[in-house]
């Protein structure tokens, strides 16, 4: 039985354990019908055309894992953001561990997707906001919705601000021998509130996972969402993760996304802008070896009058890896006065490594500043040459120069021990060990 | 302490340096002019190990030994320093990073521990402070944004910092107003002694004003067509390059 069928057939068990009453349950049985009509999507679809998930249909994936392990702090401790205080939402082969978890109903909601999808009392925020930005057309999306159970539920009140930064963690332990997740995440900021999160998928073994996230987040008017998404997974984590964002006028939400390990990760984004003055940043940093596989793929829909977007992306790549950036920029009619900007540098280190890099602009106002700009080259000998001139020695120089080119985007990184883990994970990644905390 | 023997070099085949001999001594400062395009920066860019050139002939020796086969870095290590004419940008490092990083490297190459913070920090504000460098200066990030005369200024704090056996200094008035040469010229004046040497690449004489040479010797199409004392700068002043080309033609 391959993948599809598999998954569908476990649709029938997975109602078995479920409301099926519930309204949401009839959002779920419209998203499985889709993802029966469509399947997987292949290589013949244009927006697929350089990521292939043909070789992870052919693993025979586990959808609910058996039985559940139980893990100590000290043994992942390495995988959170430890240097400062945080709320933590914590799921350890799908399910919710409270044990490392710390969540908050202090003012705000940090908790659980399973609670909020099934308690009365968030009943009238999920007819409001659950499956309402993400893309029910694409099949992918569908697939998570149809299984729709558990993730991180985020409502940050008008207002409001949570103490201190989430983190959500999705742990693999290796219990099965190949795991697929779906996780399921909604965050919701209401007027003028203000959050940030930090996003990681890690396999605690080389078992085979498979993840296919979808996180919903929707910023009011005036609200500012920051969100880091940290991708450093073993070689053979694959994660397909769609994010949806829907924005109001004056919202602020920024999107950073570290790339830097994983088998095959396919960062689908999307925001929609409805409202005027919305800013939307899009950052990433991509650094991939080995045989890695690495695919951005992202949208800025500008629907409303005096926005603003700004996507920047960098990308370093060795060995035999694949990066992909593919960047739509739809801009409306009606959305005249949109100041658009996007750009894609990337650094082919390795002459097998590849990179395929596609700016897509649709636009329809006349009256708008757009610019893109993709770079695709080697490390400026002339540079290299500076360094060593100076006695750095040509490794270490090439991750310096390395490290200056994706700099930028790390200058955004609005939580300064974040910004220095991402650093020291560049500076690994490079293997070097440089003398000074970049 | 630098000894040149029948260097001949080249780029993608074409010939740039046709047969250089030139021996420099420690406490000796040479200048070395030219018009545009004699080989003046290769033969900067060659002794300092940039790979781009291919040596056909000819050989470069410090202290004795053959550098040839040297990594820029090696060389660095030797005590070969080079101000460049465009120094690069390097985004998120800072000016004091960069030169921790930098003698640090040379230190472990030597085999030698990580220079002390406060042994470091003191050497920092010591020559930052005789180069006229102001301290928010050196927390930016290496050359980006600065000007010219900036660039130059942090060159020479470099090689103050790195406190090399032989510097070469590529160009190092091009940009300078007056009063930045001045600076960056008592800087290099200060650096001076019987131990190093300073070789000054330059175009005009005006630099040589500051920094005066012991030799000057003129390039001209990749050889080393005269050589002379500081009285050969002022003649080319006057006279112009077409005398010096003119002269070789004959």
């Amino acid at each position: 039985m391959d993948l599809k069928d598999k998954l569908i057939s476990s649709f029938i068990a997975f109602e078995d354990n479920i409301n099926v009453n519930d309204p949401v349950h009839d959002i779920r049985s419209e998203a499985i019908k889709n993802f029966e009509l469509k399947g997987f999507p292949s290589k013949r679809e244009e927006a697929w055309k350089y990521t292939s998930l043909n070789s992870l249909q052919k693993i025979d994936f586990s959808v609910f894992p058996k039985e559940e392990k139980a893990l100590e702090y000290k043994d992942i401790k390495k995988y959170f953001l430890h240097e400062i205080d945080t709320y933590k939402i914590v799921f350890i082969d799908g399910v919710y561990s409270s044990y490392l978890s710390e969540t908050t109903h202090d003012g705000v909601d940090v908790c659980l997707m399973s609670s909020a999808l099934t308690k009365p009392m968030y009943r009238q925020i999920i007819e409001l906001y659950f499956n309402k930005v993400a893309n029910t057309k694409e099949s992918l999306t569908s697939l998570n919705t149809a299984f729709s159970k558990e993730g991180a539920y985020i409502y940050i009140p008008k207002n409001k601000a949570p103490r201190k930064p989430i983190q959500i963690l999705h742990l693999a332990t290796g219990n099965e021998a190949s795991l697929m997740l779906q996780p399921r995440n909604l965050i919701i900021a209401e007027e003028n509130a203000e959050l940030q999160v930090i996003e990681r998928h890690q396999s605690l073994t080389s078992n085979e996972v498979f993840t296919n996230s979808v996180t919903e987040i929707f910023a009011a008017k005036d609200a500012r969402v920051d969100y880091y998404k940290v991708q450093n997974d073993n070689e053979n984590a694959s994660l397909v993760d769609n994010t949806y964002v829907d924005q109001k006028e004056k919202s602020v939400v920024r999107v950073h996304t570290f790339s830097f390990g994983g088998k095959l990760t396919r960062n689908n984004l999307n925001f929609y802008q409805n409202g005027e003055h919305i800013d939307s940043t899009m950052k990433g940093v991509t650094i991939l070896d080995g045989k890695q596989h690495v695919d951005h793929y992202t949208l800025v829909h500008h629907a409303q009058p005096n926005c603003e977007s700004h996507q920047d992306y960098k990308g370093i790549f060795d060995g035999r890896s694949t990066g992909v950036f593919n960047g739509k920029i739809l801009v409306d009619k009606i959305a005249q006065k949109t100041d658009a900007f996007q750009q894609n540098n990337n650094v082919l280190i390795s002459d097998t490594a590849t990179i395929n890099t596609k700016p897509q602009l649709e636009i329809f106002a006349d009256d708008v500043k757009c610019s893109h700009g993709c770079t695709i080259g080697q490390l400026d000998e002339d540079a290299l040459f500076y360094l060593q001139s100076r006695g750095i020695p040509k490794k270490e120089a090439g991750a310096l120069l390395m490290y200056a080119f994706a700099n930028n985007v790390l200058e955004s990184v609005r939580i300064p021990e974040l910004k220095t883990r991402i650093t020291r994970i560049i500076a690994n990644k490079l293997g070097v060990q440089l003398g000074f905390e970049l | 302490m630098l000894k040149i023997k029948d260097l001949h070099a080249s780029i993608e085949d074409k010939k740039i340096l046709k047969g250089i001999n030139l021996e420099v001594n420690a406490g000796e400062v040479h200048a070395i002019m030219g018009p545009n395009g004699s080989g003046k920066s290769t033969l900067a860019s060659v002794v300092a190990g940039k790979e781009d050139f291919e040596i056909k002939k000819g050989s470069i020796e410090l202290d004795g030994a053959d550098i040839e086969d040297l990594a820029p870095e090696e060389r660095a290590h030797e005590g070969i320093f080079m101000s460049f004419q465009y120094p690069v940008e390097i985004p998120g490092v800072t000016v004091t990073n960069f030169i921790k990083t930098a003698i640090n490297a040379s230190r472990k190459a030597k085999g030698l521990e990580d220079m002390p913070a406060n042994e470091m920090l003191k050497k920092i504000r010591e020559k930052s402070e005789m180069l006229d460098i102001d301290r928010k200066f050196l927390s930016r990030s290496l050359n980006e944004g600065f000007s010219g005369g900036e660039k130059k200024r942090n060159e020479i704090f470099q090689m103050a910092m790195m406190e090399p056996k032989l510097a070469i200094l590529d160009e190092t008035d091009s940009g300078l107003d007056i009063d930045a040469l001045r600076i960056v010229a008592n800087g290099v004046n200060k650096l001076r002694n019987s131990d190093n040497a300073i070789v000054i690449i330059t175009h005009y004489q005006r630099l040589l004003e500051y920094i005066v040479p012991d030799f000057v010797h003129v390039l001209h199409d990749g050889k080393i067509v005269k050589s002379g004392t500081k009285e050969l700068a002022l003649e080319l002043e006057s006279k112009g390059y077409d005398w010096i080309k003119q002269e070789t033609m004959v």
